[in-house]
Formats: C-alpha cells, structure tokens, sequence
C-alpha cells in the first residue's frame, strides 16, 4: 500500500537486481564472464573473419609476399658461385647439376641437396658446400683420380682407386699412362688389380693388362700373347713367385704360352709349338742315346 | 511432530552443510532494524575437536566478514506483518553485508522477537536395560518426553533437554555412559505462532536464500550479554527491542524460561509523537538524542527544539523542556519494566538462587534506565553488551545488537537440541524395512 504523499526513492534493490548481485558473486560465474566471454569473443572473432575463403586466401598471400619480402633482401642474396679444386669439365657439370641463376635468394638453396647432387656426379669424391656472408656460395669439391682403365663390354672407363668411375674415354690411346683392367665385374677389385700392377713392376714394360675371369681370379696378360693365371687367393704372392723365377731363370723370355699358378701345389707351363717340338727332339736324343 | 522433526533436522543438516562451505549469515528480523552478519568458518579452531571448548570459548573459530544493518520495514511486535516490504528490507541487508563480505551467502540463520513464545517444562523417563547409557537411550529418554498440548497453530522452535537425572542423582550434563537403572530429564519446550514462522521462511525463501536455522531472540540475546557465572547461576536477560520486549531465564547454563513482552521503543516513540505533536521520525530522534528516565532540575531548563515544516511559525518554533520529554517517556518505560516483573513473577524468578537482572537490547540505552529498573525489578540490575565476536564492526557492538551477536554463537555452537538426537528405533515407521534388510543379511 503506498501512503499519501511523493515517491520515495526505495533503498531496497529489486528482485532482480538482488538476484543479479547475487549471481556476479558466483565465483564460477564472475571467473566465466570475466575470462570465458572475452575468449568467446576473440575466437568468435577469428573464425568470422576466417570463415570466408578469399580473406583467408589474401592472408596466405600476404604472408607469402611478406616472407619473399624478407627473403629477397640484399642480406640474404647469393650472387655467385665460387667452385675450388675443380677441373674445367667438372666445373661445367656442376653448374649444370646445380641450376642455379645468380642472384638468388639463401633461403631457396637447400646446401645439402646441392651436395648430395654434387657428390652424385662421377668425377666427384666430396663436396663443401658453404655460404659466405658476401653472397658468394663457395663449394670445394675434392675430384677422384682415375687411376686405372677399366675396358667393358661397352667402353673404357676411368676408375678411382676405389674402383668408382669417374669417367668414360673413347680409346686407351687417350690415357697411355694408366694401366688396363678388363673383364665383367672387374672394377669391384680395382685395388687388388693396383697392388697385382705394383707387383708386376719389374716386367712392367710387357705388362699389357689384367684380365678378370669369370668375375673371379685374375689373369696377367702380357705382350706376345704370354698369360699368367693367378689364383683366386693371394694373386700377388703368386705373381711375385713369377717375377722371382723370371728373374732367376728368365722364364717368359722362353717360348712360354701360359704360366698356371691357379693351384699353388701344382704350378703348371704350357709352352709353344717351337719350344714343343724342340723340347720333344731333346727329349729323343737323350731317349734314343 | 515428527513434521517438525524432520524440518529441524534439515535445518540442522542446512548447517552442516553452510559450516563445510564455512560461509553462513545470520540474520536479525527485529521491529526497528535488521541486522545481516555473514560469517567466515575457517578459523584454526574448527579443527581442533579434542580441545573441547577452545580458546575463546570456541569464537575464535569463527569471524564476521560482512555486516549490514537497515531500517526495518513491515515488521510490528516482532512478527513480519508486511511480507513484501520485510523481504526487501532483507533483501537490502543481506545484499549490503554481501557487498562488505565479497561473498555469496545461500545460508541464513534468523531469528525474530515476537509470535508469543511460550515456555514449556517437560519431563520425562524410562527404564534402562542396564549398561552404560548410549546415545539411543538418551534420545529415548528425550521422546519419552511428554509434550503438553500446545495447540494446533504452534510451533516448537526450541527443546532443549536442561537437566539429566539417573536414578538418585540429578542435575547430570551428559549421562552417556554411566550407570543406572533409570534415566530421567527435564526438558524445556519453546513454541511461538506458527503463522510467524512460517512468514519468515517465505520471505527468506523469496530471497533465493536456505534457512539453516531459527532461533528466538531472547534466547540468544542471553548467549550473548549473559556472562557465564550469570547463566551458571541463574540470571534474566531482559531485550528491549523495538517492537516486543523479550526475556529470558538461564540456569545451569540452559535456557529455563522464554517470554515476551509486545511493548518496545517504538511504543515510547509513538507516545513522544502523540505528546508533542510531531512526526515518528522526529520523535525517534529527540529520543534518542534527548531521551531519558530521571529528570533534575537541570532538565527543566533544558530546551528542545521541536520543528516542524507546517509554514506555521508558532508551530514551527516550539519549543519543549527536556524534564517535559522525560515526563512522557518515563510512564512507558515504567509500564514494560512493570509487565516485564509481572512475567518473572509468573516464571517464578525470585526462587532462583541468584536474581541478576541484565537489561540489553537498543532500549537499554535510555540514560537512566538502571536506576529505574532497579527500582522495578530489583536491586541487581545491569546494563549488558553482547560479548566481542572476531571482526565485528565497532558500530554493531553496541547493545542493539546483543541478539544478532548471540546469533552468531548460535550458529557456532548450537545447543544441544531434541531433534540433534536419533529419533528412537521402535519408533521409526521404517522400522519392518529395517528388518527385511536384517532378515536379507541374516540369510543370504
């Protein structure tokens, strides 16, 4: 019942305020509108944002343009290729391999793709690859040394110590120096064909080339058609036993066709028609004597 | 009966449950203000239970974080008479002592002055199978109780057991666990108007809050302004409030008697506003600022301006000598001190052994007021202030307040009460439930 006389403003809060105060005194709720609606509201305000395909289209660009920005600064631009102990003809095949039109920036260069490129080229033992803070991108290759010619069913190629190709010449005129290997899979065993040279030093001028058989044991082939069959194990002690016995008896200046040391217990000569027949008539003379 | 049991008891576990969350209000619906209190229950105290009674006498476990006072509205003798002008008025307290706490309340603890309390002694005993006396047989003895009629409108808002006897000996605290052939008690009933009560659930219930508690205002103004030897030995509190006037008997420490008497200060109010002729608002403040019991000479050359706003200036100007106040307000005072001696007289005060008389409540602040209860009521009379609690504002820790302090140790700790004992097992209507389950778990 309100009295006669003006409207006193009421000290009391109503209902709902009451119950309003009452609710913002809710930890759980004063903790969820004080920090559960502003996330609301920044996710909200993302995703609406992000909801359309060609702003986010033009964020991926941007970011895309910002970062070539960056990329493309002079700081980090490489202007040239710097290539050490490199012949010509290798250095022509690695700036093939390598693609690469100057300037560029470093961040499209992955240096150990490039090097694992590099190192996939033939002539190519190890590769540096390095970026120096002048814009140059220095690689230092070591080059393989061809040691030795290796003459396939196809060609001739040049071979490391390790027996890795390193390349292909069209004739064995081409490099007289080197010494000659044949036969299917004998550039496995290029470093036991080197020691098998070396220890044919001494008749190194009639040496014409090692041939291999049946991807197996070496053969010798000197000139005159003369062959030294080495056996399967310890072929260099074996041809030192030749070269000692040609030296001693001056054994393949005779009319020797094949020296056979295959088996160690039971070395066996195969001698010429002329050495045969003269041996034959000695032989008679002693006989019928 | 058992209807109130089971609500007392909810109220009880309402507690419990506010004394885990360990925030609870207590809540003062008086006829002149309404005082909001919320209390923190975190105190070192509260887990200390093998101290017994700690430090403090156990307040130190609590302490008041809010605290809210406004003018009470809708409220006459003590009893809410208008429930939606009492609602918002306690909708502004409890949202003020809120706003001082930081806190949500859903716990109340309330008390009220009026609805006629009605003091009941009962007795009651049973004979024990022998054996030490457990918890079963005391709430035995405690139902065994018979209750008087007390008419189908009451409530009992108070019961509490005050005294033990076994066998031959008498005035046992707790008997649980001596001996005896035969348990008796004396137990003291409470009942007010069930209309009140049920007026102040509504209101509290309308303000979204739980009623974990109801407790008479004289009884709790004697917690709190009633020292210990006086509530040992025997002592009335005397709560002059606004609206009723209430008292209550201790001894041996429990309440005896509760009554109350529907005058206040509001009556003294309104005879100043008869007398001189002006406004309630104004005559509350001449009282309170000019008010007084015994006049000297001095008072009759002591001037009041009166005031007024008629445009009147005869009327405006008056003036009225302070001995001419007195003169009106001391006939009223004169009359509740005198019904409030009627109503010791008829509990039988002047057979207790000591008759300490201790006037509280915000109409005890009358200057003057002891020399004249003395004369009324006999010679030992004082003034009380309810005891200090642990952060109350120094504004409520004057006499207005003594009920709404003693609720706070209410609340704190509640006197043993008959629904705080299991209610006996013969009596239970679950009783065959009971037994199915014994015959289940006999068997299978």
């Amino acid at each position: 019942m309100q009295p006669l006389g003006g409207m006193r403003r009421d000290p009391a809060p109503s209902r709902w305020a009451y119950r309003w105060n009452r609710l913002w005194l809710t930890p759980l709720f004063r903790k969820l509108l004080r920090v559960g609606v502003p996330v609301f509201m920044l996710v909200a305000m993302v995703a609406l944002y992000l909801a359309s395909a060609e702003r986010r289209e033009a964020l991926v660009l941007q970011y895309e343009a910002l970062r070539q920005a960056i990329q493309d600064r002079p700081e980090f631009m490489l202007t040239e290729l710097a290539l050490e102990g490199a012949s010509d003809d290798v250095a022509r095949q690695i700036r093939e391999v390598l693609g690469l039109s100057f300037p560029v920036s470093s961040f499209a260069v992955d240096l150990e793709v490039m090097r694992r490129a590099i190192e996939g080229l033939d002539p190519v033992a190890r590769a540096e690859l390095r970026m120096r803070p002048n814009g140059t991108l220095d690689v230092r290759v070591t080059e393989r040394v061809p040691v030795i010619l290796w003459r396939s069913r196809e060609r001739i190629a040049l071979l490391d110590r390790d027996g890795i190709r390193t390349g292909v010449i069209s004739t064995r005129g081409a490099r007289p120096d080197l010494p000659l290997i044949a036969g299917d899979g004998a550039d496995a065993h290029a470093a036991e064909a080197l020691l098998l040279f070396a220890a044919a030093a001494p008749i190194a001028d009639r040496v014409r080339g090692l041939v291999r058989m049946g991807e197996r044991r070496w053969d010798l082939v000197l000139d005159r058609n003369q062959r030294i069959m080495l056996p399967e194990e310890d072929p260099v002690a074996a041809l030192e036993r030749v070269i000692v016995l040609n030296q001693t008896r001056d054994l393949l200046a005779r009319d020797v066709l094949v020296v056979d040391l295959r088996s160690a217990t039971r070395p066996t000569l195969r001698m010429g028609e002329d050495a045969m027949t003269e041996y034959r008539r000695v032989r008679g003379l002693t006989n019928g004597g | 009966m058992t209807d109130l049991y089971q609500s007392q008891r909810a109220m009880r576990n309402m507690r419990r449950a506010a004394m885990q969350r360990g925030v609870i209000a207590v809540l003062d619906v008086g006829t002149s203000k309404i005082a909001c209190l919320i209390l923190r229950f975190d105190g070192p105290e509260q887990i200390r239970e093998s101290d017994g009674v700690g430090s403090m006498a156990g307040q130190s476990s609590f302490r008041v974080i809010g605290a809210a006072t406004t003018r009470s509205r809708g409220v006459r003798f003590g009893e809410i008479d208008t429930m939606q002008e009492t609602e918002r008025a306690i909708r502004t307290a409890v949202q003020a002592a809120q706003k001082m706490a930081q806190v949500r309340v859903d716990h109340v603890i309330a008390t009220f002055a009026g609805a006629r309390p009605r003091s009941y002694g009962l007795a009651g005993g049973i004979d024990l199978a022998g054996g030490p006396v457990s918890e079963q047989d005391v709430a035995s003895v405690l139902a065994a109780c018979d209750v008087p009629d007390f008419g189908p409108d009451r409530e009992v808002l108070h019961a509490q057991p005050v005294n033990f006897a076994l066998d031959n000996r008498s005035g046992l605290g707790d008997p649980r666990g001596q001996i005896g052939n035969r348990l008796a008690c004396d137990m003291h009933l409470l009942t007010v108007e069930a209309s009140a009560v049920q007026n102040i659930l509504h209101c509290i219930k309308r303000c979204d809050l739980e009623l974990a508690g109801l407790a008479s205002s004289a009884y709790v103004s004697g917690v709190s302004s009633l020292v210990e030897d006086e509530q040992e030995l025997g002592a009335a509190c005397i709560d002059l409030g606004g609206g009723a006037t209430g008292l209550s008997i201790f001894m041996k420490k429990h309440m005896i008697y509760a009554d109350s008497v529907r005058l206040g200060g509001d009556h003294v109010t309104s005879d100043i506003a008869k007398g001189l002729q002006v406004p309630g608002t104004t005559a509350e403040r001449i009282k309170t600022f000019y008010g007084g019991v015994v006049a000297t000479g001095m008072d009759d050359r002591e001037m009041i301006e009166i005031g007024a706003d008629s445009g009147d200036w005869e009327k405006d100007r008056r003036t009225v000598s302070r001995a001419e106040l007195i003169g009106i307000m001391r006939p009223r005072v004169e009359e509740i001190l005198e019904e409030v001696r009627a109503r010791l007289d008829a509990a039988g005060f002047e057979h207790l052994p000591s008759q300490q008389i201790v006037l509280t409540g915000g109409g005890s602040q009358i200057p003057g007021l002891d020399g004249l209860a003395a004369r009324i009521l006999g010679q030992q009379v004082r003034l009380g202030r309810p005891l200090r609690v642990q952060g109350l504002p120094q504004a409520a820790t004057g006499a207005p307040f003594a009920s709404v302090v003693g609720l706070c140790l209410f609340a704190a700790h509640p006197q043993d009460e008959w629904w705080d004992f299991d209610i006996p097992a013969e009596r239970l209507p679950a009783r065959s439930l009971k037994r199915a389950f014994k015959w289940f778990r006999d068997n299978w």
